[in-house]
């Protein structure tokens, strides 16, 4: 896909996306005018604004068929091989992250992300793998559970339970 | 003038409280490191860790980001000179002739001018701004809502008119800033305003830090694998006491540079789309323009590597004036502050010097504190930082990733939260790629509320009358000068076309 292409897509996309919320203020029954003795509608902000936002995008388009904006000239790739490698890697490992965050619990999800990141895509040694896999959850509990005091998610209630052993540890001996 | 001496005195000796003094330190080298790793700035490294703030009274919070900021500035120029990559874009100009003089073995004379130079740069801002940001103050005490109107609009003008991107991109992303931030339950009727989807979830609003992360942590970092996956080269420096003493002695050859970029440095600065990138760029250029030997310049010549780092550094401080003062950031980073301010539960704006003058004079006296602070970690640990900028990105971004996941969850303590952050930096990295710029965004997201409520005001006020924002003198110069702003590069257009014709 050349960098013209992706111009021409990401203004279509903005100006439905522009429309969308329009359409979406509309349907929620919002007034978008003035309301006798009351002031400005709920929904006149909003629907104005996304409006003009649409008069943009479709600036953009206009631009793009006259070749005024220089991405709308370029020929190049939008994105090269190398880097559609590096980014959607990056990408999908926070998505299978948080996905596991949600089933395993975020320490067990942590080692994993760690593992793959400074192992499999950094390839360092196993040493310096282990001291990150170990490293940050420990520093992730001092710092999110015992300092500012958050639940962070544990999981399914097995994983839960699991976890329960640490934290009674922690009341047992430090408070 | 007295009563700001001694509130200046209670300012600084809150800085020499423990816990403040230790959050400066703390500050200053997050800020050298976020500064000094390309790719990461003053932003991100605000952005991703304000949530981890939370763990210290605000005065101390705000202490510990505005040192990160400061110390950012000085960063910057670590790795511009060493390794001809700027740490952050407000060091993109110190590459110009920081780079040629580190080929030329001068890298150790390079780094010593950039601190010197970010040390003048802060300390003439910082007293420029004592002075002005009391009476400033004082004066937007005075302000409706319609001035509020106006001056955000102001603010928005500059971005269109100075931001110098693409103007129909520009307006683009300003505005879905400020529709995003409509999200949730309207503040004036309770109507609950767009549910996307019908989730319960959106009734809650987006909050503006799980934006502002998602932009400048997921998708910056994301950005940043892809500009600096190829290899680069270091410049050996050789540092030690004695070559700084002798380095210290040709400060005669950049202290004008100095001066210029300093003072420039700190009205460029308090013009929100402006900042400290631009403010570096045209300090270079005038200091070339008045210089007897431009020629010199972009080949190691030491006073264009002093002028856009005292610039950038005066920038920082300056950008910080119309958010204490008027309660409208003037950069990305001080929109990030001023959220962070508004979850602290205070409220940003001319009432903050009469309402929490700790917090305001705390901070003021620690930006003093912070400067000298910086100078000095800055010239100690250059060894480490150099050492610093040859870790892999494989061990820096995994860390980020997940600061940005667990940061986001810890300030709503929402999972849904998270997604909607990996969402936006996915999309954030697209636009910007596209060059549709993402400031404005993060500005708008800050202030959409706050400007939406004061239009609504006004208008309920006048009974709908719009006039109202061009009756009253002070907003009707804030309106004048965005009109103005706005129109400016369409002239700037047109007399282009009129002088081709001509020629």
């Amino acid at each position: 896909m050349t960098v013209r292409t992706a111009e021409l897509l990401m203004a279509i996309v903005t100006l439905l996306a522009s429309i969308g919320l329009m359409l979406k203020v509309q349907s929620e029954g919002l007034n978008v005018g003035w309301v006798e003795g009351r002031g400005p509608g709920s929904g006149m902000w909003p629907f104005w604004l996304s409006a003009i936002m649409a008069l943009t995008a479709l600036a953009t388009l206009i631009r793009w068929v006259r070749r005024v904006t220089p991405e709308s000239r370029s020929t190049e790739d939008f994105i090269s091989r190398d880097t559609l490698f590096l980014v959607s890697v990056s990408a999908l490992s926070i998505l299978i992250f948080l996905i596991l965050i949600h089933y395993i619990g975020t320490y067990l999800a942590l080692m994993i992300f760690m593992l793959f990141y400074v192992r499999f895509l950094g390839k360092h040694s196993w040493a310096t793998t282990a001291a990150f896999v170990i490293g940050t959850p420990v520093f992730v509990y001092l710092l999110f559970e015992v300092g500012l005091t958050k639940y962070l998610p544990k999981g399914l209630p097995i994983f839960e339970d699991g976890f329960l052993v640490i934290d009674n540890l922690r009341y047992e001996y430090f408070y | 003038m007295e009563t700001i001496f001694v509130s200046l005195g209670a300012g600084l000796l809150e800085a020499f409280e423990p816990l403040n003094l230790f959050m400066i330190f703390a500050g200053c080298l997050a800020g050298l490191f976020v500064g000094c790793m390309p790719g990461l700035g003053s932003v991100n490294g605000v952005a991703i860790l304000l949530p981890i703030t939370f763990l210290v009274p605000p005065t101390a919070a705000i202490i510990f980001l505005a040192a990160l900021y400061y110390g950012a500035m000085y960063g910057g120029a670590i790795s511009s000179i060493t390794l001809g990559i700027p740490g952050a874009s407000t060091a993109v100009a110190t590459v110009f002739d920081g780079r040629p003089m580190a080929q030329q073995g001068k890298a150790d004379q390079a780094l010593m001018a950039a601190a010197i130079a970010s040390f003048i740069g802060g300390s003439v801002s910082i007293v420029l701004f004592t002075l002005f940001a009391p009476p400033l103050a004082e004066f937007a005490l005075k302000f409706g809502p319609q001035e509020e109107f106006a001056l955000m609009l102001l603010a928005f003008a500059t971005f269109v008119g100075l931001g110098g991107d693409d103007i129909p991109k520009t307006i683009f992303s300003i505005l879905l800033g400020l529709v995003l931030a409509s999200v949730g339950f309207d503040i004036i009727s309770g109507r609950p305003r767009l549910i996307f989807f019908d989730m319960v979830e959106f009734q809650r609003g987006i909050g503006f830090l799980v934006l502002a992360i998602g932009i400048y942590g997921i998708g910056e970092m994301l950005w940043t694998l892809e500009t600096t996956s190829g290899q680069v080269t270091m410049h050996k420096v050789k540092f030690t006491w004695a070559r700084m003493l002798e380095n210290l002695k040709g400060i005669g050859a950049y202290i004008n540079s100095t001066w210029i970029g300093s003072v420039l440095g700190f009205f460029v600065g308090t013009l929100p789309a402006a900042g400290a990138t631009p403010a570096s760029l045209m300090s270079y250029g005038l200091s070339k323009t008045f210089s007897k030997d431009p020629d010199s310049f972009g080949k190691g010549n030491i006073a264009g590597v002093a002028a856009p780092e005292s610039a950038n550094n005066a920038a920082s401080t300056g950008s910080m004036l119309p958010m204490i003062t008027l309660g409208i950031p003037g950069s990305p980073t001080t929109a990030i502050l001023l959220g962070g301010m508004i979850i602290w539960g205070l409220r940003p704006g001319p009432l903050l010097f009469t309402e929490s003058p700790d917090f305001v004079w705390g901070l003021i006296g620690s930006m003093y504190v912070a400067n000298v602070v910086t100078v000095i970690l800055n010239l100690a640990l250059i060894p480490v930082f150099i050492r610093v900028l040859a870790m892999p990105f494989t061990i820096l971004t995994p860390i980020i990733f997940v600061l940005c996941v667990l940061g986001v969850f810890a300030t709503t303590d929402r999972m849904f939260d998270t997604w909607i952050m990996l969402v936006v930096g996915i999309a954030g990295y697209l636009l910007r790629k596209l060059n549709y710029p993402v400031a404005p965004a993060v500005l708008a997201i800050v202030l959409g509320p706050l400007a939406e409520r004061s239009l609504r005001q006004s208008l309920i006020s006048s009974q709908g009358d719009p006039l109202t924002f061009i009756e009253r003198p002070i907003s009707l110069t804030c309106v004048l000068l965005a009109v103005a702003l706005v129109s400016y590069p369409l002239v700037q257009k047109a007399m282009r076309k009129r002088k081709k014709k001509l020629a």
